[in-house]
Formats: structure tokens, sequence, C-alpha cells
């Protein structure tokens, strides 16, 4: 599904001694099926924008487009509930949504309020736990006995059993061991080609972003600093540390070889294997990257 | 989080009001409370409001903000008065309407009752407007000290009290944030039959007492982990004194006292 | 160096029909040093911590900090001296405002009002905080609040902090905040440190790392040593700096890395040596 913002703005609270602008003017445009990031600062509007995204809240002024789905301040959104289905959120720690008495109860409990019908919940069920890599057995288990990790899967299991075609991801690796936030973010992608998803990542993770997403938005202040894909954008050192964000690692040590060698080795995506294969020809003195 | 939630918050300030003790606002309040009942003429209800809209407008704290702040029991007050006017059947026929005879003294009454429901209101939040709450657990702990000596737990109680009140914003906050989780995963808490609203609180209570235990036991070890261990041989940060604002304002509160009864009729 | 800890054969496990989660575990910390403990989730490292100031004690092994044995009778002693700071940045600010919170300690030891005051000021201008004395706990950010916490531990003039993944919950300006807040303090202070953490970059800047696995004490070295065993930590879930990954490809591609680099610099002065020799 398509998701557009059109001059969007967000006021908490207005009119009182604690008003507050959250986002202002915002205007952005998203392609069915990519997967784009979304990076700021805590306060710069990230949480605020992704609550649009299911109409858990409509904006004070301007209109999101979601799909078919209108959302505006003067306009009740018609069938809210059955956006909601098309729109899977995996909020931060989303394991402190749990409390059904089994997994399988839990993973079941959106499909359940959506009015999908008993087999098919008992299918995805099935389908959402083998997706989150846990084994079946845990299914009949209280989701209180389980690891945190183990947790935080049966939590994403319950979103992706809503069958989305758009999912959002708040900081969805927050809290986990570096094995771990591996592990959940290439599912994660493996997810989006698979179902031909449409993901929204709202992330702190330069390396992610990078690593994962086509497309990318840069928040501040509840407006957009920056937007575009990320070889492009993620390399503007300069507008990046005005908002206080570092360039992800691999970029800056590559402007770092740069500056000492002189010659540029352009970063497309490869992996750490053949990155080291290029520098390893230049430090040689090999001619390829004139 | 919704407006109504800000009513009676405490709202930041440096006025006169602000730097009292909080011992001195509560004593205050109560016996403004006590001798509420005691106006009975023009001249000593205005003296009341004279002090208690004086007070309001002392602290600086925005009219509209105030005024917002009573509304849910603007309500009450106008209810009062129309009742009073209905029921009593004291001096002559203001006016009537059909059949039925508005009297003066349903008028008078009312007005003056409401006036008093409003004189008690607006005082009484002055006190959560310009007192932190942690001021007036403070207030109360040292004005139930003596308590002690019959083994009542005080500290304890204080103890429990502030962090109760340390707590309140960020369970509130939970509760938003787990609310907006089980929303998205389609539960509809605002509409439909009642037996399905109430099902509805289920996912949402569930998570929040989980949440609200792992907050308590993990709170209860970094209060080990800083030395916690009960009310003994414990000295205090916070200090409550009496100063010579205090005084004054325990000065002009007895004026008024003695302007009261010299007014009544 | 002297020690300040000394962990003696200890076995740890929370109920008796439980595996162990600690096992025949022995280390020491050295007075003045900084320790990274790192491990995968569930590797026992935060139970090492709570085993230090006696919030937790062993069934087997004994702990020593200070030379005092820890016990029953000791701990009193022994969280004065061994402060401790939280993952969750909310479940362990007790006061209702940073003043209070800072004092809460304080409080706890006893110590008279006078010396508080001047102890909150110096604390709180520690972690650069002064301006927020008045502040209540829901106005601050993450890391502010973390900030605090470590204000309160200071406040308290402990020998030894321990971060018990302090900054896991934090956002990337957080954590950059305690990791300097942490730097000043280590500088200006007699203090001897432990971070229990995922970051590598806190890891790096430490003076020895500890690795658990599975309860076990599984390495013990400086940075460098440590990261040199790149593929086996790996493979027990943990990771490496990208200079360690990208060494140990280029190492594969060919070239002679001789020293394992720890930062960008040590890596492109090494690239530079092996390029001029070409």
């Amino acid at each position: 599904m398509d998701i557009t913002f059109k001059d969007v703005s967000y006021i908490y609270q207005p009119n009182t001694p604690f008003e507050h602008r959250a986002l202002s003017e915002l205007s952005f445009h998203i392609r069915s099926g990519s997967f784009i990031a979304i990076i700021g600062h805590t306060g710069s509007g990230k949480s605020t924008l992704l609550q649009h995204l299911n109409g858990l809240l409509r904006p004070t002024e301007g209109e999101v487009t979601i799909g078919t789905y209108k959302i505006s301040a003067d306009e009740k959104t018609k069938n809210i509930k059955s956006l909601r289905e098309k729109v899977g959120v995996v909020f931060q720690y989303p394991e402190h949504q749990l409390f059904e008495e089994t997994v399988e109860k839990d993973i079941g409990f959106g499909p359940l309020n959506f009015h999908v019908d008993q087999e098919e919940i008992k299918r995805r069920t099935r389908e959402a736990i083998k997706a989150v890599d846990l084994p079946e057995e845990l299914l009949h288990r209280s989701p209180f006995d389980l690891s945190g990790g183990q947790m935080r899967r049966v939590a994403i299991a319950g979103v992706l059993a809503m069958d989305p075609n758009v999912l959002v991801l708040d900081e969805p690796t927050a809290g986990l061991d570096p094995r771990g936030q591996r592990e959940v973010m290439d599912m994660f992608s493996n997810l989006h080609k698979e179902k031909k998803l449409t993901t929204v990542l709202v992330t702190h993770s330069m390396e992610d972003a990078l690593r994962y997403a086509d497309h990318i938005i840069i928040l501040k202040d509840g407006k957009k600093h920056l937007e575009g894909p990320p070889l492009e954008v993620l390399v503007r050192k300069k507008e990046l540390e005005h908002v206080q964000l570092d360039v992800p690692e691999v970029i800056q040590f590559l402007s770092e070889v740069e500056e000492k060698f002189g010659k540029t080795i352009s970063y497309h995506n490869q992996n750490i294997a053949q990155l080291a294969k290029e520098l390893a020809a230049m430090v040689k003195g090999g001619d390829d990257h004139e | 989080m919704s407006s109504s939630m800000i009513i009676g918050q405490y709202v930041p300030g440096n006025s006169v009001i602000h730097r009292l003790d909080p011992r001195t606002k509560i004593t205050i309040i109560f016996f403004f409370v006590l001798i509420v009942f005691f106006a009975n003429s023009v001249m000593s209800y205005g003296l009341l409001t004279l002090f208690a809209v004086g007070s309001a407008v002392s602290t600086k704290i925005p009219a509209n903000y105030l005024i917002k702040g009573l509304l849910p029991v603007w309500f009450l007050i106008v209810f009062t008065f129309i009742l009073h006017l209905f029921v009593t059947k004291e001096g002559e026929v203001l006016f009537s309407i059909f059949t039925f005879d508005f009297y003066t003294g349903g008028f008078i009454q009312g007005l003056a009752i409401s006036l008093r429901f409003f004189l008690l209101i607006l005082v009484t939040s002055l006190l959560t407007l310009t007192t932190t709450p942690i001021e007036i657990t403070d207030a109360i702990e040292s004005m139930l000290g003596p308590l002690k000596k019959i083994r009542f737990p005080v500290h304890e109680l204080a103890l429990m009290m502030s962090i109760s009140l340390r707590f309140i914003p960020t369970l509130m906050q939970e509760t938003e944030k787990i609310s907006k989780a089980q929303a998205s995963r389609g539960v509809d808490f605002r509409t439909g039959p009642v037996k399905d609203r109430i099902k509805a609180v289920v996912p949402l209570l569930v998570p929040l007492f989980v949440s609200a235990f792992k907050r308590a036991e993990e709170l209860a070890m970094a209060m080990e982990a800083r030395g916690y261990q009960g009310g003994e041989g414990r000295t205090k940060l916070r200090e409550l004194s009496i100063g010579r604002l205090d005084i004054y304002i325990y000065i002009l509160f007895v004026l008024v006292i003695i302007g009261l009864f010299m007014t009544r009729s | 160096m002297s020690q300040f800890i000394e962990f003696r054969d200890v076995s740890f496990r929370y109920r008796e029909d439980q595996p162990w989660v600690l096992e025949n575990v022995s280390f020491t910390v050295h007075t003045d040093e900084w320790l990274a403990i790192i491990g995968h989730n569930g590797s026992g490292k935060s139970t090492i911590a709570k085993l230090m100031n006696g919030l937790l004690l062993p069934q087997q092994g004994e702990i020593l900090v200070d030379g005092i044995v820890v016990n029953e009778e000791t701990i009193w002693d022994i969280r004065k001296k061994v402060g401790m700071v939280f993952q969750n940045p909310d479940n362990q600010f007790v006061g209702t405002t940073v003043r209070d919170d800072v004092a809460f300690g304080m409080e706890n030891h006893g110590l008279p009002r006078e010396l508080m005051l001047k102890r909150v000021q110096s604390s709180l201008a520690a972690v650069g905080m002064s301006n927020y004395q008045s502040h209540e706990p829901h106005r601050l950010s993450g890391g502010q609040k973390q900030r605090v916490a470590i204000a309160s531990v200071l406040a308290v003039a402990p020998e030894l902090i321990i971060l018990d993944e302090a900054t896991a919950m934090l956002d990337p300006k957080g954590r950059l905040e305690i990791m300097e807040t942490i730097r000043q303090v280590q500088e200006n202070q007699d203090l001897s440190l432990i971070t229990i953490t995922h970051d590598l970059r806190e890891v790096i800047k430490a003076d020895r790392v500890l690795v658990m696995n599975q309860g076990r004490r599984w390495l013990e070295g400086d940075p460098r040593e440590v990261f040199a065993e790149k593929d086996a930590l790996m493979n027990i879930g943990l990771d490496t700096p990208f200079v360690t990954k990208l060494a140990a490809e280029l190492s594969a591609a060919g070239l002679n890395i001789q020293r394992e680099p720890l930062n960008h610099q040590e890596l492109l002065e090494e690239l530079w040596t092996l390029h001029s020799k070409m």
C-alpha cells in the first residue's frame, strides 16, 4: 500500500500550558513494497509519525493516505479497524503487550479481533511461529515462562498473524543481544521480500538503515531533515552531524581511507569480504580504483 | 494524554502561595472549609470571596486555566443553585413560569450555597495547583509525626505515598502505550456493547500488572542496592520550615476570621 | 595493583531445582581499573554484578570486596563501597525530583543534612545535571535519568561503580552522554569501574574484558587480546567491532596485518605501512 503524508502537523494537548508540536508540516511519499527507515533522535517526532500510520492518532492539520484510507483532522476515518488489520505495528518492547494464558492464544488474539475464522487462525499461528523461528512446542506454554528474547518473538508473531500488508517496526531490536539483533532484523528483511510487504522501520541504527532500507527519512524537531536512498543520504556527513547522527561506520572508514590514501573506494552495499578485497588491491597498489 | 488529566495538576511558580510551607496551606484550607459555613451575610460572603479570589489571583496561574480546571464541578454548582430555586419557598414570589412560583428566598439561598461550593473547590484546588505532591506528602508526614509514638508507620506511609506519586506518570504512560499496542491488534476500547468493552480491559490490565510487578521488583532491588533498610537511622534532605511569610499569612487569616464574625448578621 | 574484588570459585543458582547460573567462577577486579563484562543474554553477567554487593549471595565459593567477605552481616558496609546503576532508567529513580533521588542513598546511610546538600551539588555537577535539580523524572530523557542514577551513586562516595547494562535502553545520544560522563568521572576520581554491556564502543575503552558464556568465565584479557578471538566470539553470540572484522578479511585477502586493530586509526596506520612497503 502506498503511504502519503501531506502537510501533516500534530499538536499534543493544544491550548494548554503543556502544548507541544510534535510534527510540523511533514510531507513524504512511500511507494508500496519499499523498505523505509525513519531516523531521528528521541523527541524528533518518530513515534508520533508512527502512530499516524494505523490511525492511533489523527493529524491536527494535513492528511495521511494509506492505500485507500484517508486520515485527517476533520474527517472521521471509515473502517479504522480494517486499516489496523492491514497495518501491523510492532511497538518498542512489544513483549510488554503479551497477556494470554498460552502463546497460541496470544498470537491468535489479533486475528480473532478481526473476526478471522478459527481454522485460518490456527493456520496463521503456526505460520507465524515458524516465521519468528520458534519451535511449535512453545504454543502451549505461557508466554510469561519464556525468556526475554522468546517473548519478543512471540509478540512479533502476534503482529504477523494479522497478515498485514504494511509492517511498522519501532526499534524492534532494542535490548536484544548482538546475535538476537541480527536474527530479528534478518527475519524482517526476509519477510519483507517474501510477503512483498511495505516496511517502515523506526531506528537509531545507521548501520541497519544502510543495510536493510531502500529509502530513508531523517526527522528533526518534527520536520523532515533529509530524505532519499541510503547511499545518498547516509554519506552526507555534515548534514547528519547537524542532527547529531553519525554516518555508518563503513562509510566513515572509507572516507578516512580516501583522506589518507587519496583514492576512493565507493560503497555499494558490498559485504566486508568484498570490501576487504578492494581495499587489499588498493593497498597493494592496484589501479582498479583510480 | 487528554487535557482532562491536567485538572488540579501542579503548575510551577514562585508566588507567595507557592512559597508557603505546605503545612501552612493545609492548615489554612482546613479552617477555611470550616468557616465558610459561618458566612451568612453579603459582607461576610464578600470577605471570604475576596480572600479566596485574592489568593487565586496572587498565584499568577492564568484565570482561564483555573476556570477550566473547575469545569467538571461547574455543573454541580449550577445544579445546586437550580435545586434551591425549585425547593425553597421563602420570601416573596420573584417570578412564575406556568403555575410554578419562584421565590426570592430560593434565589438567595441557591446563590449562597453555590457560592460556598465554589469557594471550597477554588481554595482546595489552589493547594494542588501550587504545591507539589511531594510537598504535600512531607507535610502529611510531619503533621502525622506524633503518631509515631503509638507505632504508627508514618515513615513507611510517607515513602509509599511518595513512590506512588513518583510512578503515577510512568504508569499512565505505560497504560497509554499498552492500550495503543492492543488497539493496533484490533481491540476496541470505545465502541461496542458493554460486555465487550469490559472484556477489552483484560488485555490492558494483565500487561499493566505484569509490568507494575516487574517495576516494583526492580525498584526494590535498586533501593536495596542504595542502602535502604527502613526508616531507622535515616536522615532527610527535605526540610520543612515555617518562615516569616507563613506567620504573616496566619495573621492575615486570623484577621479574616475575625472579620467574618464581625460581619455576620 | 591491589585487588578490590575477588571471586573464588563462585557458583550461584536462583532455586535448587534450577540449573546453575554461574559455575565455579573465579576472577579479580583491581583497584582503579575499568573492567568490561560481556556475554550473551543469560550468560550470567548481571548475576555477577548482583553478587558483588550482596543483592544475591552465592551458594558455593566466596566473594571478597576490599578484603571483606560478602555475607548477611557485611552487606550494608559493602553497599557503601559498591554502587550500582541498573538497566531501566525508570525503575531505579526513587525520588520525586532529581535532587531527592540523588539524596536517597545518602539518607539511607544517615549522612548529615549539610553534607548531603554539598554532595548533591557536587555529584550533579560531576554528571552535568546541575540545572535539573527540581526536575521530575518523567520530564527527563533516558540518558538524563541514567546520569542522575550515576550522580546518586557518586554521592555516597563508593570505591567501585557497576553499570549493569546502563546504556542498553538508551538512544545513541543517551549512550554518548553516559560514556562521556563515565570517562570524566573516572578521570577525576579514584574509582574502579565495571561495565556490563553489549556496546562494543564501551568494551574497547575498558582496561580489561571478562567474557562470560553459559555461566562460566570464558575468556579474560585486554580488549585487543579478546577481539583477536573474533570467530569464537561470534560463535557464542557476541559481536566484534567493524575494524576487527575488516582486519580479519584483509588478512584473508592476503594482507599481513601485524597487530589486532582496535580503531580506525590503528587499521589505517597498518594499511599505510603495508602500502609504503609495496
